[in-house]
């Protein structure tokens, strides 16, 4: 079965055999390539010699890391030992373990032959041109860019005045306008027993409004001027006067000389 | 030339991609398939006996008007045009395996091939000459890919049925053998063609 027809000269032991990576698009193109260097029929492959020159030539090529050469190289020395197993003469069944590479071979063989039939056919469709031709963007990897520092500078600087200025947050100063609201409280106070807080807020109040509206309430509630009843639970709360209404009249600006005034009153 | 024959070579002329039978119907809607398919054959032998320098190519399931193949060199001389760059030995094989087996998953490409398929597969993709067409049911659903109509530009085939069959190639490696007359070796390249 091993005895082969082929020329026995050894490919290996020539050292000027040289192989360009670049030439082979996969272990299989070079398994292809080494046979047909050694006119061997694919039907009937000399595992052991073939598997030790794919070896020799990828280890000279330095592929020992490309993964997809190692594979195959793995694949070679799994057949090579299996043909060395013993078979008895005569044997029907047993079946060829390189049956699966040489149906890989002829597959892969088939796909060189359709590639290059459309590379002819590409080939004679670019001898026709459309009009308006434009011709094709290039590759990807472009020629080194050739700019001096000058040009670099002024790209920088292009790139730069397009950023937009960023929108920082700015903080609108929104005091709380305590006495004013302090005072509308007083006004509504001095008119009316008893008013919804909703009321005091009047129609779209700003949070300002709210803030300084209820921090109006807490300061005439500490001097006792109002008291405020709240039904339910974050419901609205009624205000309602805590005291006579011309004793609201006069402002007095401290709590206790407002209350000697209101005791003078009396 | 007939009215509508003169429409479909301005639509054509003005156009740099193969335009179908239907699209060029729009230029008159009143005329019907055949009309617009007889305006294209007398375009065509117009172009052809009164011997013009450009012809009605029929590709990608369309038509388009071409310079022929005589003066590409001198076109290219004259750098009027730059023919189309050659694709490399790993995107024709991909193309092939992916045009005769599409819908075709990346495993298999890489099993028929032998290598990793990742990167070409990319700059098929970003070509357009190839596209995802579906995915697979099987583990991980893996895509599965598919030509395009620019495939099909690229090679100016009229569509896919114009690529030879598989049986029409010679495959099995033939040595220089003066022997190499063995049947078998002819049933093994049989038996694969079948397969695939």
């Amino acid at each position: 079965m091993t005895s082969s027809s082929a020329p026995t000269r050894a490919l290996g032991a020539e050292p000027g055999f040289v192989v360009q990576l670049d030439a082979f698009s996969g272990p299989l193109d070079l398994l292809l390539h080494l046979l047909r260097e050694e006119q061997i029929d694919i039907a009937d492959i000399p595992v052991a010699r073939i598997a030790d020159q794919f070896l020799r030539v990828i280890h000279d090529l330095g592929l020992n890391q490309a993964a997809d050469y190692l594979e195959m190289a793995g694949r070679l020395i799994r057949l090579k030992a299996q043909m060395l197993l013993p078979r008895r003469e005569g044997q029907d069944d047993w079946e060829d373990p390189r049956h699966e590479l040489v149906r890989r071979l002829l597959e892969y063989q088939l796909i060189r032959e359709v590639a290059g039939w459309l590379e002819r056919a590409a080939a004679r469709r670019a001898d026709q041109l459309p009009r308006g031709f434009l011709p094709p963007p290039p590759d990807l990897p472009q020629v080194p860019l050739t700019i001096d520092l000058l040009q670099l500078l002024q790209a920088v600087e292009k790139v730069v005045a397009d950023i937009p200025t960023p929108v920082l947050h700015r903080v609108v100063p929104r005091p709380l306008d305590t006495e004013g609201a302090v005072l509308r409280l007083e006004a509504m106070l001095a008119e009316r027993e008893e008013f919804s807080w909703l009321d005091l807020l009047g129609a779209r109040p700003s949070i300002v409004d709210v803030l300084s509206a209820l921090l109006a309430v807490l300061e005439l509630a500490r001097r006792g001027w109002l008291r405020v009843a709240q039904s339910e639970s974050f419901g609205s709360f009624l205000i309602r006067r805590a005291i006579p209404a011309f004793e609201m009249l006069p402002q007095p600006t401290e709590s206790e000389p407002g209350s000697e005034a209101a005791d003078a009153a009396d | 030339m007939k009215p509508l024959t003169q429409l479909i070579e301005a639509a054509l002329f003005a156009a740099n991609r193969p335009i179908t039978v239907e699209e060029l119907q729009t230029l008159e809607p009143e005329s019907a398939l055949a009309d617009v398919r007889t305006a294209l054959e007398e375009l065509r032998e117009h172009y052809d006996f009164d011997g013009h320098a450009v012809e009605v190519a029929e590709i990608a399931g369309g038509y388009q008007i071409l310079t022929r193949r005589a003066f590409a060199e001198a076109i290219e001389r004259a750098q009027f045009a730059v023919r189309t760059p050659r694709l490399t030995t790993a995107a024709m094989e991909t193309l092939a395996v992916i045009a005769y087996r599409q819908p075709v998953g990346r495993a298999e490409i890489e099993e028929i091939r032998g290598v990793s398929a990742g990167g070409v597969l990319r700059s098929l993709q970003e070509r357009a000459l190839i596209e995802v067409v579906g995915r697979s049911e099987g583990m991980g659903r893996p895509l599965l890919y598919g030509t395009t109509p620019t495939f099909l530009e690229l090679l100016g085939l009229r569509d896919l049925a114009e690529l030879p069959r598989t049986e029409e190639f010679s495959i099995a490696l033939h040595p220089h053998k003066p022997e190499a007359s063995d049947d078998g070796q002819g049933d093994a390249a049989a038996s694969v063609v079948a397969e695939s």
